[in-house]
Formats: C-alpha cells, sequence, structure tokens
C-alpha cells in the first residue's frame, strides 16, 4: 500500500530564478513518524516543505500526498510557516489567526461556522493562549506567537503536519510545550516533519531525520542517520564543489 | 465596538445627506456666476446644482473604493505601487483620448486601466527578471510612463481644438467637471469593490496577512493577489476626474494609513477607512466648490492629511497623546508606590512597634523638607493610600495603600533573591533591576519565583520577604492618640 504513503516525494527539484536550490530528492515517509529535517544554511529546508505544498514551484519531479496530488490532498495537510514571514503588525487578534486553519474546509467566501469557531477555541487551550484570544497578535512574546502558528496548524485538523523552525526565538516552555504537542500528534498516527537547526535536540526530538543539503543526503531513523560520517557529508565543505559547478552550468545557459 | 458603532452613525449621516442631494431641486451649470464664497457655500449646502450633486456623489463613491482598496495595499506594504499605478495610467489616458478624439469617459477609462495595467506588469518583469529589486523597479515605471504621458498630453493640447480638451484637469483633478458617465464608472468600480471585499472577505484578508499558508490551504492565493490590482487599477482610474493622477494614491493610502493608527481589527479597518475617504472626499469637493478654481485633488489630499495628522496625535491606542500620557501616567504610578516603599521601610525600622508614621522620621531618614515630604503624602492621601492626621505630623496606610506597599517591597525582595540564587548575580548588582520591576510583576510571576526559591523568608539583605498573609492581613488603624 505504498500509495497510500502521506507523504511521497519523486526526483524532486526546485530552482530559483533557474539557480538550482534542490534536486534529485527521493522519499517515501509513512504514517505516524515524526521527522526532522536538518542541513546547514541555505541547504533547502524552507524550500523542500514549501515545493511539497506546491508554494514554491516545482521545477521537475513529483510530490504526492496519500497517493493523491497536492492540491487534491491539501486538506489533509497542516502548515506552521516561520515566524518572521508574516507581518506580525497585521490587524487580526489571536482568534482570527486560528480560524484561518478552517479556511481549507470552507468553501471561497464562507464565513467560519460555529462549529470552527469552537475548534478554534479547543485548539488555543491546548497551547495554553485562550486567555489571549482577543489579543491583537503583535503585541505577544516570540513564544507566544509560535503556539499560535500551532494552535492554527492543529484546527486544521490534518493527518501530515509541515513546520518550518517552530523552535526558533521561543521560550524554554514553549520549546517544551512544542515537543509534547509534536508526540501527541505521533501517539494519534500522524505525520509530523519540522525542518530543524539545532544538531542537539534534533537527535532527541525526531525518530528520522532528513538530511539535507541541495539534496538528499541520508533519510532513515535518527539512530542509523545521526552518525558522525553523515553529518560531515551534509555540513561539510565537499558539496560546495558541486553546488558551485552547477551555479555555473545554469549562469552558462541563462547568458 | 464603540469607535464601529460611531463610523455606523456618520454612514448614516452621510446617506441621508446623499438622499437631499438627490431631490433638491436641479439648476445648470451655466447659471453659476462670479458669487462670494458665502454664497457658493449656501449652494453646497442646499445641493441647488447638478454639478454639485454629481461632485459629491462621486467624491463618496471614490471615497469608499480608494478607502477600501487602501487598506489593502497598507497591510500588504503595497503603498509605493498606487503611486505607480497611478503615474502609469497618463499615456492611457492621452491614447483614450486619441481614440475618437473626445474626451468619452469609457474610452479614458479603457485606456487608463490598461496602461496601468501595463505598467505594473512591467514592474513584476523587471523584479522577477532581473536583479534590480521592486522599489527600483516602481521608481522606473512610475517615471517613464509619467513621461511618456505628459509629452503625449502635451501634444494633444496643441492640435486644433485640443486646448479645450479638459486633459489638464487629469493631472490634478475637477471634481466639477465631473459627468453622468464618470459617476457611473466610480459606482459601478465602487460596487464591485464593495461586493468582492464583502464575498471574498476571508480570502482577501488570509491572503493578506500570509500568503504561503492561505495557498497552503488551497485558496488561490496569485488570483486574488491579482484581482486585487485589478480593482486598484479600476479605483484608480474611476478617480482620476476628480483628483488627478498626481496625488490619487493619497486618497488610497491616507485614509487607510489614518485608519491603521485607529484599529486592530481588520475589518473596523475597512469601515474607518471607506468613511475616512466618503469625508475627505466630500470636504475636499466642498472646499473645491467655495474656491471656485482651485484643483479638487490637493484639497482633498491635504483634509485627508489633517485627518491622517489628527490620528496620529490623538488615536486611542496607538497616538502619541495616548503614548505620551501613558508613559507619564505609568511615572507616577512609580512614584506614587516608590514613597508608599519608603513609608513601609520607616515602620519596619522601628520594628512595626507603631502603626503611623510620623512625617519628621521620614523627613529625617529621605533628607527632604517636611514641606516636601507634606507635598508626596498629599499625593497619596487623593490616591486613598494613606490618611494624614489632623495635625498633619502622622500618616496612617489605608488598607489598599497597606497592601500595594507590602506588594511592592514583597516583589523588589523576592525579584533580588530571585536573582542572586537562580540567576548567580552578585548582591550588590540587584537592587537597580528590582528597583524597576517591582511595578510590573504580577501574580503568577510572583508565585512561580516563591516556588523556585522555596517560599524563602529573607531577601539577599537579610530583611524579610512580606508573605501572603501579611498582604491580605486587614490593617488595623492605628490606636495612636494623634490618628484621626
Amino acid at each position: 500500500m505504498s500509495s497510500q504513503d502521506p507523504l511521497e516525494v519523486h526526483d524532486l527539484s526546485v530552482a530559483y530564478h533557474r539557480k538550482p536550490v534542490l534536486y534529485g530528492i527521493d522519499l517515501t515517509i509513512p504514517a505516524g513518524k515524526l521527522v526532522g529535517i536538518i542541513g546547514p544554511n541555505g541547504a533547502g529546508k524552507s524550500t523542500f516543505i514549501k515545493a511539497i505544498m506546491g508554494i514554491l514551484p516545482i521545477s521537475s519531479g513529483w510530490v504526492k500526498i496519500f497517493g493523491e496530488s497536492y492540491s487534491k490532498n491539501c486538506r489533509r495537510v497542516g502548515y506552521v510557516p516561520q515566524r518572521e514571514s508574516v507581518d506580525w503588525d497585521f490587524p487580526v487578534n489571536v482568534m482570527d489567526v486560528v480560524l484561518m486553519g478552517r479556511y481549507g474546509k470552507l468553501r471561497l467566501g464562507q464565513r467560519p461556522r460555529k462549529k470552527d469557531k469552537e475548534i478554534a477555541r479547543e485548539c488555543l487551550e491546548k497551547v495554553e493562549m485562550l486567555a489571549l484570544a482577543n489579543r491583537q497578535i503583535g503585541t505577544l512574546s516570540g513564544g507566544q506567537q509560535q503556539r499560535v502558528f500551532l494552535a492554527r496548524a492543529l484546527a486544521q485538523e490534518s493527518d501530515v503536519y509541515l513546520m518550518d523552525e517552530p523552535f526558533v526565538g521561543v521560550d524554554a516552555a514553549t520549546e517544551a510545550a512544542i515537543v509534547t504537542l509534536l508526540r501527541e500528534l505521533k501517539e494519534r498516527g500522524k505525520t509530523v516533519i519540522v525542518v530543524h537547526h539545532d544538531l542537539t535536540s534534533a537527535k532527541e526530538y525526531f525518530d528520522s531525520l532528513i538530511l539535507l543539503n541541495m539534496r538528499l543526503i541520508a533519510y532513515g531513523p535518527t539512530e542509523e542517520v545521526f552518525t558522525s560520517d553523515i553529518l560531515q557529508k551534509t555540513y561539510g565543505g565537499r558539496l560546495t564543489i558541486l553546488s558551485e559547478a552547477v551555479t555555473a552550468l545554469h549562469q552558462d545557459q541563462k547568458s | 465596538m464603540n469607535r464601529s458603532r460611531h463610523s455606523l452613525a456618520i454612514i448614516q449621516l452621510l446617506v441621508i445627506t446623499l438622499i437631499l442631494a438627490g431631490t433638491a431641486h436641479a439648476a445648470r451649470i451655466s447659471e453659476i456666476t462670479e458669487t462670494s464664497i458665502g454664497e457658493q457655500a449656501l449652494r453646497f449646502f442646499t445641493f441647488q446644482d447638478r454639478s454639485l450633486r454629481y461632485a459629491l456623489l462621486g467624491s463618496l463613491l471614490l471615497g469608499i473604493s480608494c478607502g477600501l482598496m487602501g487598506v489593502f495595499l497598507v497591510v500588504k506594504r503595497l503603498s509605493l505601487m498606487s503611486d505607480a499605478l497611478s503615474h502609469a495610467v497618463l499615456p492611457g489616458i492621452a491614447f483614450g483620448y486619441l481614440w475618437n478624439m473626445t474626451r468619452d469617459p469609457i474610452a479614458i477609462f479603457i485606456g487608463a486601466t490598461v496602461c496601468g495595467l501595463l505598467g505594473s506588469g512591467v514592474v513584476q518583469t523587471i523584479r522577477n527578471t532581473t536583479k534590480q529589486k521592486e522599489d527600483a523597479a516602481l521608481g522606473f515605471v512610475l517615471s517613464a510612463f509619467f513621461a511618456v504621458g505628459v509629452c503625449l498630453l502635451t501634444m494633444i493640447q496643441n492640435l486644433p481644438g485640443g486646448n479645450k480638451s479638459g486633459l489638464d484637469q487629469f493631472m490634478f483633478g475637477q471634481i466639477a467637471a465631473i459627468g453622468k458617465t464618470d459617476l457611473y464608472l466610480l459606482g459601478g468600480v465602487t460596487f464591485l469593490v464593495v461586493a468582492l471585499v464583502v464575498i471574498f472577505y476571508k480570502e482577501l484578508r488570509a491572503t493578506s496577512f500570509d500568503s504561503a499558508f492561505s495557498r497552503s490551504v488551497g485558496i488561490p492565493s496569485s488570483f486574488f493577489h491579482y484581482l486585487l490590482m485589478l480593482l486598484l487599477a479600476f479605483a484608480i482610474v474611476s478617480a482620476l476626474q476628480a483628483v488627478g493622477v498626481v496625488l490619487v494614491s493619497a486618497m488610497l493610502v491616507i485614509p487607510a494609513a489614518a485608519a491603521f493608527l485607529l484599529t486592530d481589527r481588520f475589518a473596523t479597518m475597512l469601515v474607518i477607512s471607506a468613511v475616512f475617504g466618503m469625508t475627505t472626499g466630500s470636504i475636499g469637493s466642498f472646499l473645491s466648490f467655495v474656491g471656485r478654481d482651485l484643483p479638487t485633488g490637493p484639497l482633498m489630499v491635504l483634509t485627508a492629511g489633517t485627518f491622517f495628522a489628527t490620528a496620529l496625535f490623538f488615536g486611542p491606542k496607538h497616538g502619541i497623546v495616548a503614548r505620551w500620557w501613558g508613559r507619564r501616567s505609568r511615572a507616577l504610578i512609580v512614584r506614587r508606590e516608590n514613597a508608599l516603599k519608603s513609608l513601609y521601610r520607616v515602620m519596619e525600622n522601628d520594628d512595626f512597634q507603631r502603626d503611623f508614621i510620623i512625617v519628621e522620621e521620614i523627613a529625617t531618614q529621605r533628607s527632604e523638607t517636611i514641606e516636601e515630604v507634606s507635598k508626596s503624602a498629599r499625593t497619596l492621601q487623593k490616591a486613598k493610600l494613606i490618611k494624614i492626621s489632623h495635625d498633619k505630623k502622622n500618616l496612617t496606610f489605608t488598607a489598599t495603600g497597606w497592601r500595594r506597599a507590602c506588594e511592592i517591597v514583597r516583589n523588589h525582595r523576592l525579584w533580588e533573591l530571585y536573582l542572586t540564587r537562580a540567576a548567580d548575580f552578585a548582591v550588590d548588582h540587584v537592587h537597580d533591576g528590582a528597583e524597576e520591576i517591582e511595578h510590573v510583576l504580577g501574580e503568577d510571576i510572583i508565585r512561580k519565583i516563591e516556588s523556585e526559591l522555596n517560599h524563602a523568608k529573607l531577601d539577599p539583605h537579610g530583611k524579610a520577604i512580606p508573605g501572603w498573609e501579611d498582604i491580605s492581613a486587614p490593617y488595623t488603624t492605628p490606636s495612636s492618640p494623634t490618628a484621626s
């Protein structure tokens, strides 16, 4: 039943301004896994999850969510973008943002129903933010803002969650709360894929790791792939030659 | 809530005005002769002539469409885009005129819209295919298209009959020249803008806030972005006759920016911005009408600017005055609480033997004059924190004052202890930080700190930390002979 896997990526390549960022990624993630994506800056970690969701155009390859295209199954995917990706001065309050998690379940032009508001409230409760439901989002601390994003993703009631650096700029209490939440999702059979920057905690938090540096270096159970050899390959300088060569090639084609 | 109810009242007022305008007796434009400002104002308020009713209706309509579109520009940080777009439409106006050599509003509308969209397309292309950033692209398109437009307009003016084309009014706007077709266009665009904003409110807000997330849940973000750009082009082009190419972007940005200062809710911001747009539009046309030949655009923009400045200074939450007032009252509270704290210390110095404080003792301890001490005592009494005896020699705490004094002293000492124990600060480094934080620590944090410190009783300097039982214990009025 491999076609029923939550996420299947085949030969995925992505290019920005014709400069390649990711190429030839192949992987299949089964249900009920807590997967970390690690790799150096500019390795294409965020690009990878954005390409999965079709936010960035794919230059080759394909992505399947439970055996179907993303646009068909987008309701089964929840997303936590990077915190800096939005303008926190935007005139919306905490509740408004969490309700956006319900929009995938609503038709165009349809207003959130009573049920959606209830779900949003429950999700806020779960991240201990219900008391701040009416606060403008810019008045929150970094950790609280991240909790709002998590509540929004929970409100999506999805089967696969893609999270982009949820631990950046949060306090210790929020970090612990997020980890508990991730494990809880996994227990419930959800698949959670998290872009992560901290190697020390990566080993502890995730049961599988994707090591990425423009291409897939390794993917497997944490104890198997978290080896100095693979880490050296991911973070070491060897790949810069490859990337330089490909960049040169593309610049040549451009001119 | 209150604020939106207020806006509703304004809308109702404006609707009534509109109805009145529709029923008033019409006079022909040609009947307008040289009149005094007073007579002109009278004309305005009695809605005697049709051109005036057209002007007022037009300015209200453009106020709504520009006000609503402006909100999206401001929150999406695209304000410059409207400037570029409005300048880019100028050649389109010329082409629209050249189409059949008359000032046909429809032809001009089409020409201007096409040109405006072409301009924003060029901006996108430059940004996506070269290393130029958006601001440079906007600057280039704005000036290049505008230059072409100015050349074309000058050429038209030099054609036979061209000087009567009235195209120069498109530069700074002349609302008095607004015709029936202009009005239909404005009405159509405003209806379209209002309808789409109401229907797709959820989607437009979501894509403006977080377009990546919106796309991930299946909302066609780029479709809505281009829809907004199209509506923006419509709003700009339909408002040109009234406001003019040069200043139309101000009618988009200023009401929305002023509304942004007044609210934290998106829907409220839309309503306030539309109301500001309508008000500035009609005041601008009134001034333009009274001042006869004065161009409407600059007058509307000046009115809008006044609104913005008012919001900037007197906005209830983000206004400069409100912020200054907030800082001032916080400073006053801090000063008052510090005074309470020193009274507590005086009592502590003689082991709470007495429950009143002698004014002279405070003066000696703080090396202040009796007058200074009495003055700060009077402010404390006014805040019902202490009582001054009849002979003005002794002070006693009220129940509230005693509780707050205990809280402040506890906060200060707990924080010092926390810093020295949990954060390894040296004992002589912790006082200044505690002086600031003692006024803001809430009950949650205090309870957390207490449990972290195992409910310690003494601060790093060996002084007792007041506990919850001290704070909640009622402060008994002293039985001292001098106190009243």
